[in-house]
């Protein structure tokens, strides 16, 4: 099947000339912080992990969020989304590809990265990231590609491939949860030692993930032959609301636990985001509040059906909901950890244009192997005339 | 007296030309003398090692001391800029150093007082449990250690640390051997050359001087202080009932910094 990435219109090469080339500037980007360190980005002794962190984070939501199309397709046997699994499993591998390559910019030390399977340490979250996010990667490639190629040939796929997506549902749920673990088991950090930590990035992860394959949904129609279908779109946007809606009300409990019991610990990184803390202005204050503008946004398009239901005002809602959450977890929430310092100090953080320019060469990346993959499926299913 | 290097390598060398093999020959040439040289290394000298800090000793003059101390012992240079700052021991006011239990009408001598801080050594170390590669582990005497060589970098640890006492080589720090400003500022950099550099990409910290104590010498802040005022920083034993720190402990009111959070620190301050 992989030589039909290799046969497409002008638009379909563009793109790809267009990514490789942000991929290149971002190659460019990394070398030259490969041979100064990591201090040519905004992190600091204070604010240790940045943007690459937080999108990391990020894109574990979305690669987890494609579980949405699977699970009510093989669980709750929705024979409509079967048309589209395919589209959330490849999401999920370009997303954890993303994932894997943020972890790699992060580094401070990158050639001896296999430190972390030399000497394997059990006891970090960091260790089974690694394993879940990389099993993840492994069973959608697979998946993926095994029921793609018996559509193909219009017999039904293997009896063990169905094994590996009951697998792979509940593993979604563990990239996840396991990245929450990342924060929530850390002492001393309060904005993120929180038992709702994992219940949070998940919500956001069902979410954004869905809202991001709405978009991609609406795209596919518009520029192939294939249509992922108007009740799926539909079904995804009421799966978008509900999450969403679980994800706003995850942060009012964090607020209220926060404010009502006025322990500082607990409100300063909040106040910090959105306003400011110790007469210190916060660089983030603004971007927090657009991603709680565009929240309202997504709530109200995304709950009255009349705005839901419209697939031009749905792809709105679901733009704000990438909006509002990729700033509220690529962003605010790894940075806000680390605001005030152990010492009650506020140090503040902003990205380096190198490092911008390197997080858009994993973007591209990431976007090179969704555009590679999604052109597969898009050339498959109108061969089979789907 | 166990076997030296040099010696070992001796008889390892000659003995591997006649075909014979590793620690029979050493037996043959020098009987019982390896077992004698593992157990001269003191690493098991102390089983939990502290510190015992007395506030009401240190004063600005002897902070400087130590730091310059530790830092000159361990080659940390100063980088000029605070988003790179490297620091093992440092001062802070009592507001900082204690968060949470600052208040408004705190005595003038605790809210103007000078705390040096450095790591923990936590009995329960999160730096150590949340490591991917182990670089970063505790040893039998209660020293929270650090390699280099195998740091990856990832800086988990300066997120799980409660207390900053990690710092990272966001860039090499042996350029301030060849950058201008930095040389003015590190004239005599590397100062200690027993003491290696890092690399860029490290993460790095206080280790209570493993090495000095490995020589039976007392950490460098503590010797440094020493030399101004008899006991402004005590270092011993915690799990030996008649120790020095154990003394300390006894006759005077201690805090420790986060107590609550279960962390466990092993550096105590008289206040």
């Amino acid at each position: 099947m992989l030589e039909m990435a290799l046969k497409g219109r002008q638009g379909y090469w563009g793109l790809l000339i267009f990514l490789l080339a942000i991929m290149g500037v971002g190659f460019v980007s990394y070398l030259y912080q490969f041979s100064e360190g990591l201090r040519i980005t905004g992190m600091s002794r204070d604010v240790s992990w940045g943007f690459y962190i937080g999108q990391l984070t990020y894109f574990v939501g979305v690669a987890a969020g494609g579980v949405m199309v699977v699970l009510p397709c093989y669980l709750h046997d929705y024979k409509a989304f079967a048309r589209i699994t395919i589209l959330g499993e490849f999401l999920a591998v370009a997303s954890v590809v993303m994932c894997g390559l943020f972890v790699i910019v992060d580094l401070g030390n990158l050639p001896r990265m296999l430190n972390i399977m030399i000497y394997p340490n059990p006891t970090s979250i960091l260790f089974w990231d690694m394993i879940v996010l990389n099993v993840y990667m492994l069973l959608n490639i697979i998946i993926g590609w095994n029921v793609l190629s018996a559509e193909r040939k219009g017999v039904h796929y293997q009896k063990w491939v169905k094994v590996l997506i009951y697998i792979s549902i509940p593993w979604a749920f563990s990239i996840h949860t396991v990245t929450a673990f990342l924060y929530a088991g850390i002492p001393g950090r309060h904005y993120w030692l929180t038992a709702i930590m994992a219940a949070r990035f998940l919500s956001s992860a069902f979410a954004s993930g869905p809202a991001l394959l709405i978009l991609l949904c609406l795209i596919v129609r518009k520029v192939s032959n294939f249509d992922p279908g108007k009740e799926q779109i539909r079904t995804l946007g009421g799966i978008v609301a509900y999450a969403f809606i679980l994800n706003m009300f995850f942060l009012l409990l964090e607020l209220f636990t926060a404010f009502y019991s006025q322990i500082p610990g607990h409100m300063h990184s909040f106040e910090y985001l959105f306003s400011g803390l110790e007469g210190h202005g916060s660089v983030l204050a603004p971007w927090m509040w657009a991603s709680i503008g565009f929240a309202v946004v997504a709530l109200v398009l995304l709950i009255v059906p009349a705005t839901r239901r419209r697939e031009d005002i749905l792809a709105v809602g679901c733009a704000a909901v990438i909006a509002s959450t990729w700033i509220d977890k690529g962003f605010g929430l790894v940075i806000g950890g680390f605001i005030p310092n152990p010492f009650g100090r506020v140090f503040e953080y902003w990205p380096t244009t190198p490092e911008v320019l390197i997080s858009a060469g994993v973007w591209a990346t990431g976007f090179f192997i969704l555009t590679v993959l999604y052109k597969i499926v898009i050339s498959v299913k109108e061969e089979v005339g789907a | 007296m166990g076997l030296d290097r040099r010696k070992f390598l001796k008889i390892v060398g000659l003995s591997t030309l006649f075909g014979l093999g590793g620690k029979a020959a050493i037996d043959m040439f020098a009987p019982g003398e390896l077992e004698a040289s593992v157990e001269t290394i003191p690493l098991t000298a102390g089983k939990r090692w502290a510190m015992v800090i007395d506030v009401h000793k240190i004063d600005e003059t002897i902070i400087k001391k130590c730091v310059e101390a530790c830092h000159r012992e361990h080659n940390v240079p100063d980088l000029e800029s605070k988003k790179e700052e490297i620091k093992w021991i440092w001062k802070e006011d009592y507001e900082h150093s204690f968060p949470g239990r600052h208040h408004e009408y705190v005595g003038e001598d605790v809210e103007h007082g000078s705390f040096l801080l450095l790591c923990n050594h936590c009995s329960n170390p999160p730096c150590c449990r949340v490591c991917p590669t182990k670089a970063t582990w505790q040893r039998e005497d209660g020293i929270v250690m650090m390699d280099q060589h195998r740091c990856i970098g990832c800086r988990f640890c300066m997120a799980a640390c409660p207390f900053g006492a990690r710092s990272f080589n966001w860039g090499d720090p042996r350029r301030v051997l060849e950058d201008k400003d930095l040389k003015e500022l590190n004239p005599d950099y590397p100062t200690n050359r027993d003491y290696p550099t890092r690399s860029k990409g490290v993460v790095e910290k206080c280790t209570f001087c493993a090495e000095r104590l490995a020589k039976g010498q007392l950490p460098a802040c503590v010797e440094a202080a020493n030399t101004v005022k008899k006991d402004a920083l005590v270092f011993g034993d915690l799990d030996e009932p008649d120790s020095n720190v154990r003394a300390v402990l006894r006759n005077h009111y201690t805090i420790r910094r986060k107590p609550e959070l279960g962390t466990n620190p092993n550096v105590f301050y008289i206040v």
